[in-house]
């Protein structure tokens, strides 16, 4: 179609579309020809008329086209001609008259002078082609003609088209029908009418098949048949007509009520929105920018909203909240995969839990103010020991003295220097001797501090020089030394030297025997020594573990020994183990009996205060836990139902604890009063706590180097 | 193993903590979730499950056929599709009806969800079509009988709370938006709880609708419709189409089964409980006169929604309490009167400002409604004109116990229920703080003893009207007496100090536990408190200052 264009084109290129023209024109005009004649309908389409069109009116070439341009003009005469002869322009054995080379690419002759040879066998030669570009430039400006001439491929030679082809190529251009007069859209005429006719349309007779059943459909039937029988093919099922929705609690049967129905846990309702919720909040419940981070911060599990608290100033502005499917689902996640659980709620007014005690005021008397502070030594005063009287107290400090001080002054009578560290210091308690014995490192000193009545340490004194040294030298374990002067001249009258630091003593009710605690790790740690006649002994035979502390019984023989875990009570006079306390403590530090001689208290490093009523168990009757830190010490009252303990705390804790003669009522244990006082020092608090013997007062020495009493 | 997830939901089968979990759990503390033998053993005797085998068989036998092309039994396979019902599984669970209206909030929060979905991808078009409808259905239940109690507009969705047969049913519904469809959800779960939760829903707005003599599926009242037909004409889809959206339109009443018998003038008849004082049975009385007098709120207004206004909970809202509402024609269907009618008493509006007013009706932001309802009165409408600055929205579901926080707004509000006129106080104060201001101009003129005077005097007295308003009297000491007070306040401080040491070990940790919690709660009130003085100390500065500005 290109070369109809006025533009210029090269050659080849005008053949090329030349023949699309041709095959398209073939495709749609002419009677299809079989399948082996597709490969030269090329030739044939080109045969046709040029062998046919008596008519011929314009030179060669393009002739299909030709053809179809005198069906255009004259139609008649084509009509007359096909009558003629129907078939005459079909013949595909005739060759082109003019060139005899057959349906080859003309490209072949493209190097040689000639084109082809004619009927005669001559060579039809090439028009002379000697224009060079200018030359054809020049024709395409000025002859009027150019636009319509095209090149015959098979002769080489200019044709003009005429006004009817140029037309005709117009039209295929558009994509109409070659023919102007074809109409496409004629009134389509059945083949067979839509009414019934009384004729049958053909004559045929009637098969013999439709007058006999069907073998295929039997089959078919009856695979059907077989399995509506196996049951393969059901039935159609009957419209269900009951309406989806009915009272379905008509009949409400008070025995479908069943056992799961008690049983289940209805799932908690959501949490209804706060005010932080509302999409207009108070400001209040806006988050400040450091709220909001540390909100961004938290884990989503740990926080407390699950969603900033926004203001908006309308309705209008409110979004989407974009977590609200998620929401849901999670909802639904805790339907069916949380475990659910009854819990009892604790509604208790926390009122109630605190047990009703007997006010403090009503127990009294017990000490409550701090009243003296006995200043002196310089280190921590790690024992404390009052006289029989309540008129003098000795304490043993760290610095390596003895202070004795009176109670009611606060003023220190005397300093003895023992040069080491004082581990334990008691009084005797028998009034009418004048004696105290002091742990220092390896020895237990004892001591006349010649205070007070000067017939009663005269009276001492004469006591222990009444010894008279026995025939026969006894194997003892510890040394019993007599203080030289200058010792004798300060107060010390006796050494007791062990093999090992001292780290108690105690005296026994009656004041003769004291015994002494060593720090080893054998059968010798603990000795119970005799005064009046110098003598030691060991009552143990196997150690039992690491003795902490030991007691003497006030009334009968008794002695409590204390190791980490574990109080025992041994009688002396049959020399048998009579009971063993469990403290349920780790590690128990101090140890004291009431007067009555049923009850212990141990008070243990890890904050405990046990308190056992030797009748009832071995168990502690009550476990205390008063403290925050270990306790050091712990003391009961001689006459009043108090007893102490002091801790690293820093406090001194005084209970009262009534012990009742009917040994149906359990022992009373009330905390009166918390005495603050001692200042906590290198993590040491109050190290050792005392009761007056007579008054209602309580001394306690601490790791700041004082010792106060409470009144 | 995890039991079948489809059983365990549509049968409400939980898992239990067990009471020895390393017992159970063979000696292990790894957290694992534990069935009871006998829920599994419940799910085996389900029929149900019989129902979804053929239904797995079914698929199997239709994907086959498919893959065959054997149309005739695809066909014939879709003709017998197995279906199955959850009617006994509900009856089951809910062996009562009160059992079920306990348990509605999920599956109501869950239909509303549902029926926002688009009807595209993530589930069925019957399922949203099927929750959309019966989430209308039972708005107009609520509607019909008044039950709606509270209403919350908060950031994620809006809450409402309904008194169903005495049972409180609390549902939330997002704002209509498109929903950004996250990826972290098993739509299959949720698909699972809806299909459950409309079966549910169905029977009980059946029963409900009963209850009221309502016919069901629910008609709209035939006088109504007829009303509503000429205003209509043929503009909308045919009628069998619209139904559900006029239904959804919220302003038509519904037809019943018998003709309403004047219940309204039925008196409740009293039955004197036993035990019950008379002063009781007043306040019960009272209760009872201020709920009818709640359900009544907008009885006899006249409401109209702008466009802007979210329509569907506003109608409904309006529409629980005796308002009439429309809104413009275009916006929906079921619109009963036009902008122009003037015996519309309030007008909905949602911008900064409109023009022009009609004459003879308020133009109110969409928070007077809310408010108001959850106030249970009619609020002042100054403050919710266009354009104003909106009072706090406070959340009606919080009952503020002894010692929480309670915000001013809701002060204001408690005050104004008892009958008395925060107004006024209000304006004195207003009032008052003028005078302060001018008082402090005077000052800057000239400081005179008099008037310093005169402001003590003042505060002496706003500090004893304050005290006044306080539950607790503190009367004035002398400094002995107070110290006296001191030391006995201390000794039993001290005297329970003391008794706490002797408690229990349990006990104290229970003890400190709640301590630990009142005063941590304590101090949150405290925050939020401080928090709110200064905000309005920042207010009022502000204020001062543009007033100074235009002063100058």
């Amino acid at each position: 179609m290109e070369q109809a264009r006025p533009g210029g084109e090269s050659a080849e290129e005008l053949t090329d579309s030349g023949e699309s023209v041709y095959s398209g024109l073939e495709d749609s005009g002419s009677g299809s020809s079989s399948a082996g004649e597709d490969s030269d309908s090329d030739s044939d389409a080109e045969d046709g008329p040029g062998g046919s069109s008596p008519p011929r009116t314009h030179a060669k070439g393009a002739p299909r086209k030709s053809k179809t341009l005198e069906d255009d003009s004259s139609l008649k005469d084509d009509e007359d001609l096909l009558a003629q002869n129907e078939y005459e322009e079909d013949s595909s054995d005739e060759e082109d008259i003019r060139n005899t080379v057959g349906n080859i690419p003309m490209e072949w002759y493209q190097d040689f002078p000639h084109i082809g040879y004619n009927l005669d066998g001559k060579k039809i030669y090439k028009p002379i082609r000697n224009k060079d570009e200018l030359d054809m430039f020049l024709e395409k400006m000025e002859n009027p003609e150019y636009w319509r001439t095209v090149q015959d491929k098979m002769t080489g030679a200019d044709i003009k088209l005429t006004d009817e082809q140029v037309e005709l190529v117009h039209r295929l251009q558009r994509g109409q029908f070659g023919d102007v007069h074809f109409n496409p859209y004629e009134p389509a005429v059945d083949f067979f009418t839509h009414e019934v006719m009384i004729h049958p349309v053909t004559n045929r007779p009637a098969d013999k098949r439709s007058f006999i059943p069907s073998l295929i459909e039997k089959e078919k039937v009856s695979k059907l048949v077989h399995a509506i029988k196996m049951g393969w093919i059901k039935p159609r099922k009957p419209k269900d007509d009951t309406p989806t929705y009915y009272d379905l609690w008509a009949h409400e049967d008070p025995n479908s009520i069943l056992g799961r129905h008690k049983m289940h846990v209805p799932a908690p309702k959501m949490k209804l929105p706060g005010h932080e919720e509302s999409y207009n909040p108070p400001p209040e419940y806006l988050l400040s920018e450091e709220e909001k981070l540390a909100w961004e911060q938290q884990e989503p599990a740990e926080r407390k909203l699950n969603f900033v608290p926004q203001q908006y100033r309308c309705l209008r502005a409110v979004p989407a909240y974009p977590r609200f499917i998620h929401e849901r689902f999670e909802r639904c996640l805790d339907l069916y995969l949380c475990p659910r659980q009854r819990k009892m709620r604790v509604n208790v007014d926390p009122e109630d839990l605190i047990p009703k005690l007997p006010k403090p005021q009503d127990l009294q008397p017990f000490p409550t103010t701090q009243a003296l502070i006995y200043r002196g030594h310089s280190s921590l005063v790690r024992c404390l020991s009052v006289s029989p009287s309540g008129q003098w107290l000795v304490s043993g400090s760290d610095d390596g003295t003895v202070r004795f001080w009176e109670v009611c002054t606060a003023r220190c009578m005397k300093t003895l220097p023992v040069g080491g560290v004082v581990k334990s210091i008691a009084w005797n308690p028998n009034p009418t001797v004048c004696l105290v014995a002091v742990g220092v490192e390896q020895s237990v000193l004892l001591v006349n501090p010649c205070l007070g009545d000067k017939l009663l340490y005269g009276a001492t004194d004469q006591l222990l020089e009444s010894y008279v040294a026995p025939e026969e030298e006894r194997v003892q374990p510890v040394q019993w030394v007599t203080a030289t002067a200058e010792q004798h001249g300060k107060g010390v009258r006796l050494l007791v030297q062990h093999s090992k630091a001292v780290k108690q003593v105690t005296w026994h009710g009656k004041g003769d025997y004291f015994a002494s605690v060593v720090s080893d790790n054998s059968n010798m740690q603990v000795l119970i020594h005799q005064t009046s006649k110098r003598w030691s002994q060991n009552p143990f035979r196997k150690s039992k573990g690491l003795v902490q502390c030991v007691l003497f019984h006030p009334i009968r023989p008794y002695f409590f020994v204390a190791t980490q875990r574990y109080v025992r009570v041994y009688n002396l006079l049959k020399q048998e183990l009579t009971k063993k306390l469990m403290t349920n403590c780790k590690w128990v530090s101090s140890m004291a009996i009431h007067p009555g001689g049923d009850n212990i208290i141990c008070g243990s490093y890890d904050s405990k205060l046990a308190w056992f009523d030797l009748d009832l168990s071995t168990r502690p009757y009550q476990l205390l836990r008063h403290h925050k830190k270990a306790l050091r010490s712990v003391a009961f009252h001689k006459r009043y139902p108090l007893f102490a303990s002091a801790s690293d705390d820093g406090t001194v804790i005084v209970c009262h604890g009534m012990v009742y003669n009917d040994l149906l009522q359990n022992p009373l244990l009330v905390p009166v009063k918390v005495l603050k006082g001692h200042t906590p020092t290198l993590d040491l608090g109050v190290l050792a706590v005392l009761f007056h013997p007579t008054q209602p007062w309580v001394f306690s020495s601490g790791a700041d180097g004082t010792v106060r009493l409470y009144t | 193993s995890h039991p079948p997830r489809r059983l365990c939901i549509l049968k409400g089968i939980y898992p239990h903590e067990p009471k020895h979990k390393k017992k159970v759990n063979k000696g292990s503390t790894a957290p694992r979730t534990f069935y009871l033998l006998k829920d599994i053993k419940f799910l085996l005797h389900e029929p149900i499950v019989n129902k979804f085998r053929e239904y797995k068989v079914f698929v199997r036998k239709l994907r086959k056929a498919y893959g065959k092309s054997e149309w005739s039994t695809v066909d014939r396979l879709k003709d017998n599709k197995p279906s199955y019902k959850l009617d006994h599984i509900v009856k089951e669970r809910y062996p009562t009806f009160v059992d079920a209206l306990r348990d509605l909030d999920d599956a109501l929060s869950m239909c509303f969800l549902f029926s926002t979905f688009p009807r595209t991808g993530k589930c069925h078009v019957q399922t949203i079509q099927l929750c959309r409808r019966l989430a209308v259905e039972f708005m107009n239940y609520v509607i019909a009988s008044r039950s709606l109690r509270k209403v919350f507009l908060s950031i994620k969705g809006i809450y409402y709370q309904a008194e169903v047969l005495g049972q409180p049913v609390t549902w939330i519904t997002p704002y209509t938006f498109a929903h950004d469809h996250p990826t972290d959800v098993d739509y299959r779960v949720m698909a699972t709880f809806t299909e459950f939760y409309t079966t549910l829903l169905g029977f009980v707005n059946f029963r409900l609708y009963q209850s009221l003599n309502l016919v069901y599926p629910p008609k709209i009242d035939s006088q109504t419709d007829a009303e509503l037909k000429p205003a209509e004409g043929t503009e909308y889809a045919m009628d069998s189409e619209s139904y559900l959206e006029k239904l959804s339109a919220l302003s038509a009443s519904l037809a019943r089964v018998l003709a309403p018998a004047h219940e309204d003038e039925m008196e409740m008849d009293e039955f004197p409980v036993e035990g019950e004082t008379a002063e009781q049975m007043d306040a019960r009385k009272q209760e009872q006169e201020a709920l009818e007098k709640h359900k009544k709120l907008f009885e006899g207004l006249r409401f109209f929604l702008n466009r802007e206004v979210p329509r569907e909970p506003l109608a409904f809202v309006i529409r629980c309490f005796g308002g009439q509402v429309s809104w413009d024609k275009s916006l929906c269907i079921g619109a009963t009167y036009d902008v122009t009618d003037p015996s519309i008493t309030h007008h909905i509006v949602d911008r900064p400002r409109v023009e022009p007013q009609v004459v003879g009706r308020y133009y109110l932001q969409p928070q007077w409604v809310f408010d108001s309802v959850n106030a249970k009165l009619c609020l002042p409408v100054a403050d919710y004109f266009p354009g104003v600055l909106l009072p706090p929205h406070l959340s009606p579901f919080v009952t503020e116990q002894e010692g929480d926080y309670i915000p001013p707004e809701k002060l204001k509000l408690l005050a104004m229920q008892r009958g008395e006129n925060p107004d006024d106080e209000s304006e004195e104060e207003d009032e008052e703080e003028e005078e302060e201001e001018d008082d402090d101009k005077e000052e800057e003129e000239d400081e005179s003893e008099k008037e310093e005077e005169m402001k003590l005097k003042k505060m002496e007295e706003q500090k004893t009207q304050s005290n006044k308003a306080l539950p607790v009297k503190v009367t004035a000491g002398k400094v002995r007496l107070e110290d006296k007070q001191r030391l006995e306040q201390e000794q039993q401080s001290e005297e329970k100090r003391l008794a706490i040491m002797m408690m229990k070990k349990r006990e104290k940790y229970l003890y400190k536990k709640i301590m630990f919690g009142k005063k941590r709660k304590v101090r949150e009130a405290n925050k939020l408190a401080a928090k709110r003085k200064a905000h309005d100390t920042a207010v009022k500065e502000e204020k001062k200052k543009s007033k100074k500005a235009r002063r100058a």
